[in-house]
Formats: C-alpha cells, sequence, structure tokens
C-alpha cells in the first residue's frame, strides 16, 4: 500500500493467468482486461472485446492477487503483464497497476496495440519496463480491413516509445492472405529499424484456438476458414525482418 | 567400528594413490570420501563426448530385443532357477565390445524368478507369459521353505484383509517384494569387500557382548546374513573375472565394481523399486583421476558411464500383467540422484552429473535409470540450464529439493523410487504404498460401507442422513474414519514388514548400510485433490445426497460454485494442507514395527488411474471410475490458472509432514516456455528456482506437444522411445494401457503454461 489515502482506482478486468516466456520475459502474471476498441477479425479473445463483460476489480484487488506470485515470477525472472483488451481503453487503472508493480520492484510489461497509445502519460510509460506493440500491418488499407481502425496512432506511438527510451518487442501475427504481404512486410522492417528501441520481433503464427470462444459467444469467427502459415511462410516473413537487422523469431 | 587399513598388495595400483582426505579411510564413510575429493565443476555441457562406436554396437545389439519383449511381454525366464547373487552363470550382451559386465541371469533381458517374496506372484507372472512353472520350485516354496506373501497372510486380521480387498488401503508389499532400500554400492568400490566385511564382523563382535534378547538375536543372523551376502558378491564378481574384494583401482574398476554391488541386489531382490542411490559425483572422483593421470580421455569416460547405463536399463524382473497395468509398464525404479548442495556450502555437481545426463542424449531418452536432479537454487547455472535442456528434449528426468531434504537427510542423500529422501547407507525405509482418502471421505458418508461393494469394511458408524451434506458432521465423520484408515493401516504395515525381514531379508542392501540403521515407516495418501475438492464443495457449495435403496449414498448432486485444489486459493489448499498434516499425525498414534519413524507421501505413480477406477461417485463432482489426479496433483481440468498457480497450491503441502515425499507431474508444450527457444531452458531453470524457492518439493517435467501424444496413441511403433513423466517416474508412453494414455493426455495440458 503506498502512503496517500487515495481514491480506489477500479478497473474492468477479464481474468489473469501466468504465462513463461510468450508475454515478456520469464514466467509472469498476465492481467487481462475487459474492453478493446479494434476488431481484429482474428482475435483469439472475442471475449475481452467489451468492458461491460468483465468483472469490476479495484487496484487494490489486483494487487492481493499478484501479491501471491510476487516471489515466483520474480525468482523465475519474470514480473506482471497487463494486456486485454486493450490496457489503454482504461489508462488510470493500467497505470496504477503498473505503479503499484513497480513499487513492489517487480517488472512491467504493457501489451497494446499502440491505437490508444496518446492515452499512455509519460507517468505511466515511465513504469512500463517493456511494451510489447502489436503492429497488425503495415499497410493502411489492411490494418483498417483487419482491425477497423488507422494504422497512424499506432506508428506515433511507436515513435513516442523510442523518444522516451522505452523497450520494445514487437508482435506480428502472420494471417495467411492478410498480413503475409512482402513489400509490406519490408516496410514494416524498414520502419521498426529505424527505431532504436526495438528488442525483438515475435511473428506469431495465426491460430484458430480462440474459434470455440466465438461459437460461445455465437458470433461468426471471420476467419475460419483462413489457414494457419506453413511453417516456410512464417520463416520467410522472419527473415525479412532480420534482413533489417531485427532478431525476429 | 574402527577397522585397521589393509594394505592392497593384489591392487595394479595403490587404490587410494592421490585421493585427499582422513575420516573416510579409518571407517566405512563415504559421504567424507566424497566431500573430501570432489572436484565442483561449474561450467556448461561443451566437454561432453558423443558415443563411440563400441557404445553404441552394444546399445543396439540389445536394444535390437526390445521389440520382441514388447510384443511377448517378456523376451523369456528361467523357470527353474531361484536367484540368488551367485545363481546364474554369466551373462553377456557383447562380451568382446562390453566394458562393463553382468547380467541378472546368463542373458539379457532373460527373466529370473524370487519366490521368497511369493511364489503366487512369481507362477503368474510365468503362467501369464506362457510359461509352466517348475514342478520342482512349486514343491519347494510351497512344502519346505515359507514365502514372505504366506507370512504376511497368515499374520494379517479380517480387518486388515478386508480393507485391502476394497481398495481402501492398497498397493501392499505383500505377495511381492518390497523394495526402496538402496545399497550403498560406493562401498564395494571404495573399500572393496574384505574390508566391508571385517567391519560388519566388528559390528556383529559388539552384539556378541549383549545378552540374547529376541532384538539382538534378529540383529546377529542379519548381520550374518550380510556377511555372507557380502562373500556371495565376491564370488559371483570373480566368475566375470573380478576380483572386487579388494578396492577399486580405476575409474573403469570403480564402475565395475560398484555395478556388481547393484547387480547382487538386483539377482537377489524382486523388490518394486530398486533405487541406485548417488553415484555419479562419487564415481566422477575416479574418472577425474583417471584424466589427470592420462589413463584415460573424455571419450572414455563417457564410455565408461554410457555403459553402465545400458545395464541398469535393462534391469528386469518377473512380474504380472496386472502389476504393469498399476505401474505402467515395467518399472523398477533404478533411480540415480544427480546434483545437490554440500553441507560445506559447495556444489555436488561435477562433470559426472552432466555425463549421466549425456546418456539420454549418447543412447536416447529412457525411463530407466529413473535420472532425479536434486534441485537448489544455489547450483550452478551452467548445470541448471544443462539440465532444463535435457528437460525438454527428452521429458526424462525429475526434479526434487536439496534444500528441503538436506537439512534432514543431509547432503548424502538419495531418492528411492520417485520422492523417498534416505541418506545413503544410513537409512532404510519400509515401503507402505499408500490408503485412499478419497474412498475413506465415502466411508465416513456411508458410516464404513464401501459405496461400490454395499459391504461393511470399516467398523459401522451412523451414516450420515440429511439431505444435504453438512460440513461439521461430514468433517467429524471423517475425521473418526481416518482415525480408524491409520490404525488398520500402520497394523497391516507392521505384519507385511515382520515377515518381509523374515522370509525376504534384503542381506545385500542391508550389508551395505551401517549398523544400526534408521528405519521409516514410509506410509502414503492417494486422492488427496479428490478428497480436498469434495470437502471445499460441501463447504463452500450446496451437495445433496443421491441414496439407493439400501440407504447407500452413491451420488452427490453439487449446487453452487466451490474454489478447487490447484488455483492457489487458500480456501481450497487449506483443506488439503489439513489433510496432510491431520492423516501424518493420526499415523504417528500407532507404534511402528522396529521403532520406525512414521512418514508418508503424496504419490500415487499411475495407480490414481486404478484407484480411480475403484471409488465411486464423490461430491466434487467426479464420476464413479474416473482417474483421480497422479501425486498431489490438482484434478485434471480444476486448474484454471496455469502451473505456476497449480504448482503453489502443491507447494503448501508441509514437506515435513510428507516427509516421504510430495509428487508433482507438469506438462507443457515447448511453445509454453517460451516463444524464443533460446529461452526454453532459462525460463524453465527459473520456474524450477521459483518453484522450489516456495516450498515445493518434487516436478515431473513433461515438455511434449498433445499431437505428439495421439498420433503416438495411434503410430506406438513410431514412438518406441518416448518417454513422459508420471507422478514421480518415467514410463514408456507407448507401452501405457490405452485408458492411461487418455489420462496423460486429458490432463491439464498447458499449452499457454
Amino acid at each position: 500500500m503506498s502512503g496517500t489515502a487515495a481514491p480506489a482506482v477500479t478497473g474492468r478486468i477479464h481474468s489473469w493467468d501466468l504465462s513463461t516466456g510468450v508475454d515478456g520475459p520469464g514466467t509472469r502474471f498476465v492481467l487481462f482486461v475487459s474492453g478493446c476498441p479494434l476488431r481484429c477479425l482474428y482475435c483469439a479473445n472475442p471475449d475481452t472485446w467489451h468492458m461491460r463483460d468483465g468483472r469490476q476489480a479495484s487496484v487494490d484487488e489486483v494487487m492481493t492477487e499478484i501479491g501471491k506470485y510476487r516471489d515466483f515470477v520474480t525468482t523465475a525472472g519474470g514480473g506482471v503483464t497487463v494486456t486485454g483488451g486493450e490496457p489503454l481503453l482504461q489508462p488510470e487503472f493500467t497505470g496504477s497497476v503498473l505503479r503499484r508493480c513497480k513499487e513492489a520492484g517487480l517488472h512491467t510489461a504493457l501489451d497494446t496495440s499502440g491505437f490508444l497509445g496518446a492515452r499512455a502519460s509519460d507517468a505511466l510509460l515511465a513504469d512500463t519496463d517493456l511494451v510489447l506493440l502489436d503492429i497488425k500491418s503495415f499497410d493502411i488499407g489492411t490494418y483498417r480491413r483487419l482491425t477497423g481502425a488507422g494504422l497512424a496512432p499506432t506508428l506515433t506511438f511507436a515513435t513516442r516509445l523510442d523518444r522516451l527510451g522505452v523497450p520494445v518487442h514487437i508482435r506480428y501475427v502472420l494471417v495467411p492472405g492478410w498480413t503475409d504481404d512482402p513489400a509490406a512486410v519490408d516496410a514494416l522492417g524498414a520502419f521498426l529499424a529505424g527505431l532504436g528501441n526495438v528488442d525483438r520481433v515475435d511473428v506469431l503464427p495465426f491460430h484458430k484456438l480462440g474459434a470455440h470462444k466465438y461459437d460461445a459467444l455465437g458470433i461468426g469467427f471471420p476467419l475460419r476458414d483462413t489457414p494457419v502459415p506453413a511453417p516456410e511462410l512464417t520463416e520467410r516473413v522472419r527473415e525479412q525482418f532480420r534482413e533489417h537487422g531485427l532478431r525476429a523469431l | 567400528m574402527t577397522v585397521a587399513i589393509r594394505p592392497d598388495v593384489d591392487a595394479p595400483a595403490e587404490p587410494w594413490r592421490g585421493f585427499a582426505g582422513r575420516g573416510w579411510r579409518d571407517r566405512i564413510d563415504v559421504r567424507d570420501f566424497i566431500r573430501a575429493t570432489r572436484t565442483p565443476y561449474e561450467g556448461g555441457p561443451e566437454f561432453l563426448a558423443c558415443p563411440t562406436e563400441r557404445t553404441l554396437a552394444v546399445w543396439h545389439k540389445v536394444s535390437a530385443l526390445f521389440p520382441e519383449e514388447r510384443r511377448k511381454g517378456i523376451l523369456d525366464a528361467d523357470t527353474a532357477t531361484p536367484s540368488t547373487i551367485t545363481s546364474h552363470a554369466p551373462g553377456y550382451i557383447d562380451r568382446d565390445r562390453e566394458l562393463i559386465v553382468g547380467l541378472q541371469t546368463d542373458a539379457p533381458l532373460k527373466r529370473a524368478i524370487m519366490p521368497n517374496g511369493g511364489l503366487r506372484m512369481v507362477e503368474n507372472g510365468l503362467k501369464a507369459y506362457g510359461y509352466e512353472p517348475d514342478p520342482f520350485v512349486t514343491e519347494v516354496f510351497g512344502t519346505y521353505r515359507k514365502t514372505h506373501n504366506d507370512g504376511v497372510f497368515d499374520a494379517y486380521t479380517p480387518a486388515m484383509r478386508a480393507a485391502r480387498k476394497a481398495g481402501i488401503i492398497t498397493g501392499l508389499p505383500d505377495a511381492y517384494g518390497r523394495g526402496r532400500i538402496i545399497g550403498d554400492y560406493r562401498r564395494v568400490a571404495l573399500y572393496g569387500t574384505d574390508r566391508l566385511i571385517e567391519a560388519k564382523r566388528a559390528e556383529r563382535a559388539r552384539l556378541d557382548e549383549q545378552p540374547s534378547t529376541p532384538d539382538v538375536i534378529r540383529d546377529r543372523e542379519e548381520l550374518a546374513e550380510q556377511i555372507r551376502a557380502l562373500g556371495e558378491l565376491t564370488r559371483m564378481a570373480a566368475s566375470y573375472g573380478c576380483d572386487v574384494s579388494r578396492p577399486a583401482g580405476t575409474a573403469h574398476e570403480a564402475v565395475q565394481w560398484l555395478y556388481l554391488g547393484f547387480l547382487a541386489a538386483v539377482k537377489e531382490q524382486n523388490g518394486a523399486a530398486m533405487s541406485l542411490g548417488r553415484t555419479s559425483t562419487f564415481l566422477d572422483v575416479y574418472l577425474q583421476r583417471d584424466l589427470d593421470e592420462g589413463r584415460i580421455d573424455e571419450s572414455r569416460a563417457q564410455e565408461l558411464i554410457d555403459d553402465f547405463v545400458i545395464k541398469l536399463r535393462i534391469v528386469r524382473f518377473l512380474r504380472t500383467p496386472e502389476y504393469d497395468a498399476l505401474f505402467s509398464g515395467d518399472p523398477t525404479w533404478v533411480t540415480e540422484s544427480i546434483g545437490g548442495i554440500g553441507t560445506d556450502g559447495r556444489p555436488l555437481v561435477t562433470r559426472t552429473s552432466f555425463r549421466f545426463l549425456q546418456t539420454l542424449y549418447n543412447l536416447g531418452p529412457a525411463p530407466e535409470p529413473n535420472l532425479t536432479v536434486l534441485w537448489s537454487p544455489r547450483l550452478p547455472e551452467g548445470f541448471k540450464r544443462f539440465c532444463a535442456q535435457v528437460s525438454i528434449d527428452t521429458s526424462s528426468i525429475q526434479y526434487e529439493s536439496d534444500d528441503l531434504m538436506r537439512p534432514r537427510t543431509g547432503d548424502d542423500t538419495a531418492i528411492a523410487c520417485c520422492v523417498s529422501a534416505m541418506a545413503v547407507g544410513r537409512q532404510m525405509q519400509f515401503f507402505g504404498a499408500r490408503v485412499n482418502l478419497a474412498k475413506a471421505l465415502l466411508y465416513a458418508i456411508n458410516g464404513g460401507r464401501d459405496e461400490m461393494s454395499g459391504e461393511q469394511v470399516a467398523p459401522a458408524t451412523p451414516a450420515l442422513t440429511g439431505e444435504y451434506l453438512d460440513y461439521g458432521e461430514l468433517s467429524a465423520a471423517y475425521d473418526r474414519m481416518l482415525d480408524w484408515l491409520a490404525g488398520t493401516y500402520v497394523d497391516a504395515l507392521n505384519v507385511i514388514h515382520y515377515m518381509h525381514d523374515k522370509y525376504a531379508y534384503e542381506r545385500l542392501e542391508m550389508a551395505l548400510h551401517d549398523y544400526p540403521v534408521h528405519r521409516f515407516m514410509a506410509c502414503g495418501i492417494a486422492g488427496l485433490s479428490v478428497a480436498a475438492d469434495s470437502l471445499s464443495a460441501v463447504r463452500y457449495g450446496r451437495v445433496k445426497v443421491v441414496r439407493d435403496e439400501t440407504g447407500l449414498a452413491v451420488d452427490y448432486e453439487t449446487e453452487g460454485g466451490f474454489p478447487t485444489y490447484g488455483n492457489n486459493d487458500d480456501r481450497a489448499d487449506t483443506l488439503a494442507v489439513d489433510l496432510v498434516e491431520s492423516f501424518m499425525a493420526k499415523v504417528r498414534e500407532h507404534p511402528a514395527y522396529r521403532d520406525a519413524e512414521h512418514t508418508q507421501s503424496v504419490l500415487t505413480i499411475t495407480s490414481n488411474v486404478v484407484y480411480g477406477k475403484h471409488t465411486g461417485n464423490t461430491p466434487d463432482g467426479r464420476r464413479a471410475g474416473q482417474p483421480f489426479a497422479p501425486g498431489a496433483n490438482p484434478m485434471n481440468g480444476r486448474d484454471r490458472h496455469g502451473v505456476v498457480a497449480s504448482a503453489l497450491s502443491v507447494a503448501k503441502l508441509p514437506y515435513e509432514a510428507a516427509r516421504d515425499g510430495i509428487s508433482l507431474t507438469s506438462t507443457v508444450t515447448p511453445e509454453g516456455l517460451g516463444h524464443d527457444p533460446a529461452e526454453r531452458a532459462p525460463n524453465l531453470a527459473g520456474i524450477l528456482d521459483a518453484y522450489m524457492s516456495a516450498g515445493g518439493f518434487h516436478m515431473n517435467v513433461n515438455v511434449l506437444n498433445r499431437a505428439t501424444l495421439e498420433d503416438a496413441m495411434e503410430h506406438p511403433e513410431k514412438y518406441p522411445e518416448l518417454t513422459i513423466r508420471v507422478s514421480g517416474y518415467a514410463v514408456n508412453f507407448v507401452r501405457l494401457t490405452r485408458e492411461q494414455q487418455l489420462d496423460v493426455i486429458s490432463r491439464t495440458f498447458h499449452e499457454a503454461l
């Protein structure tokens, strides 16, 4: 508990989990917040789209849960990752969680599309050790068709992170027919190579493990018939990033 | 016990040349020897050598026999020769090529009979595989020579028989060898049998001065048997051209002498677990000396370990198909404990710790020997990373907390079977299998009647009659039922171990222990998560009872949610902790045979499937017949926050109340350890550090894909070596029953960890 008697900040959360090496370094407590302004066609977590579907939770409550794992994730070389949904849809809540984690000596990561990057204050970013920035596509038209929103805010956010010196891991979901266009991958690689804070690019093969969630929610999964990428395609895209001097995995 | 050193004129060179330290020369003390002479290794695996052509030739020759063995159940059996240390002529895989020699019988994989444990087990084992029991053996052991099994059933009470038949006390070693006794086979190499016999004679001489009470008489007889067994070991070794009466003078001899000691044990005892001890760092002292003297190179050092491990992989016992079904395949639990930290603060990790693990690459993955790493966050980083990488590549090693064991059983602790810690050569245990805590809960509800058969098994108490189960009423009834169970259980174990000592005494293994020895009475519990979740359902939800026409509660309708064990939620986890502590306390109330110290394990190996089959519907919603979770694992699918939350629930179980070990099996996919393959080993090492720091005792780590297992079910021929860890033990997946395979697959598959 911090000393000041600030009003209790609350947020809408979906769930929490623990993961290893997929949401930032080491084993991490991963907080899924509810609500997202994007509607990515391949979204694996449609159950996190609406804030109203989440559970109201106070920062104290979340920190109590995180506290149970503090020693574990610290010893295991990890920390806490706030993801969603879109954590920057609830900047005050997300900022408080990150601040409290920093105070507790935990490594912090923020997983975001960057679309709402303008809502992240410099103070919030100062409490963030690592941003996992999901760039869905580097082609403006594809980005809009894929997410329903514009690409520009994400790129603005990426350059701001560079200016602030916040380390970034890029996440790039590879969807055959959508994000495998060599020219677009190449352009993204060139853009990222121009930033000084990108430690690595994770090329994540599209999967359909979230399909059952669409069924449960009674909504259609738009990419149900889209194939998962062949290993060769995944490797080709990684290689394209590597040609720009990036560490692509 | 001080014995003068005998100058060893026969040795090719002074056997102890260059070894530091004093104490171990004056008394039998291998721990002191290791402490004084070891060379800790802080580096990585770069120095390791590949298998030589010779090693591969020997391995391919014997492994070529495995398919036929798998098809027939056993490759061959000697039906006419009850096995003793000296019963069989020497046997070889490939006499010209083998570096380390010695087989249980005169041919590889040919099984011996050991009727001292029980004639019926031998006869059923032979008949199941199409062999006729030898009439002379049947006559001798049916008429003239009583077996352990006969003795036990002479002394069992009706209550014990009923509890055993109903499966509330189960897996008891009353028809076969109890095992779990680790001879200190290193002593054979370090001292030679002449010196060991001399020391045993000195122990015996002290006893001769005491009045001949029953205890003293028994001890004198046992020491006489121990001395006799050491003589037989010397003769058996001589038949292979090895003079183990003197200390080993080279690394080759040290490995060979040590193995012959172990071989003598497995020629005489068909124990449930015939564990090896903690040999790698001991052997490293010899390998290092030979390397320093220029006698051998790294390739030769690895060859010696590879050849030794080949022998450990082909230890075989004649058992029944039912036994194999219970334990998934044909386990021998040749457990080798590797690593750890000395009480002097220096690691016990040496290059040979790496060489043992390297056998999983050189010879391919395998369940035996059961390689067990004694883990501490203080282990050298290079070793931690290598262990983690070997786990990721082979799923063939298990981890146990060195930090929990070292303060209790010391820094020369080895694991018997899966999770049972003992100071090598100073402590032994009476293996006690386990009781079924979930069934006991149903007995509490039903006033001692069995929920499957309706029979009155426990003494009749008032059954719970309410429409809904009341938590206070249930926990009081359960407490009383566990009182009865603990008493009946310890009583039965006392009978078993009295008779085992009398009719199937482990002469050779005990000859490689100090006198007097510290004994544990190793009790155990199964069904912990089912019992804890059932109590949670009653406490936090509402559980309606469905009774049959005789009033027997046969099913439960659970309303409302309830917290479950395995989510790091204290409400449920505390129930499991309380159960472990309370049953341990109850067990301790009953005096144990030979003043053994009571312990218990939370371990099922793979028998969780069979226990589940024999247990009716439970209040947590588990259906009758459905498998239990293995060991201390949460029930399948109820751990909703991944392997870490589930591990932290298990870590809450107090080791002090489960000193015989707490087993956790975790299965992760490679991706579940990190998107970047290079990070997976450090990530896994980090998880182990964190789990052990949180008080976790044991973790099996399986790293594989669901698709791999499903494919292996359909195409076993493609995966002859696929090894997975199941509750303290590694098994060949393709040798599991289909039911067990499905259980493994459905067990929470932590796709995202």
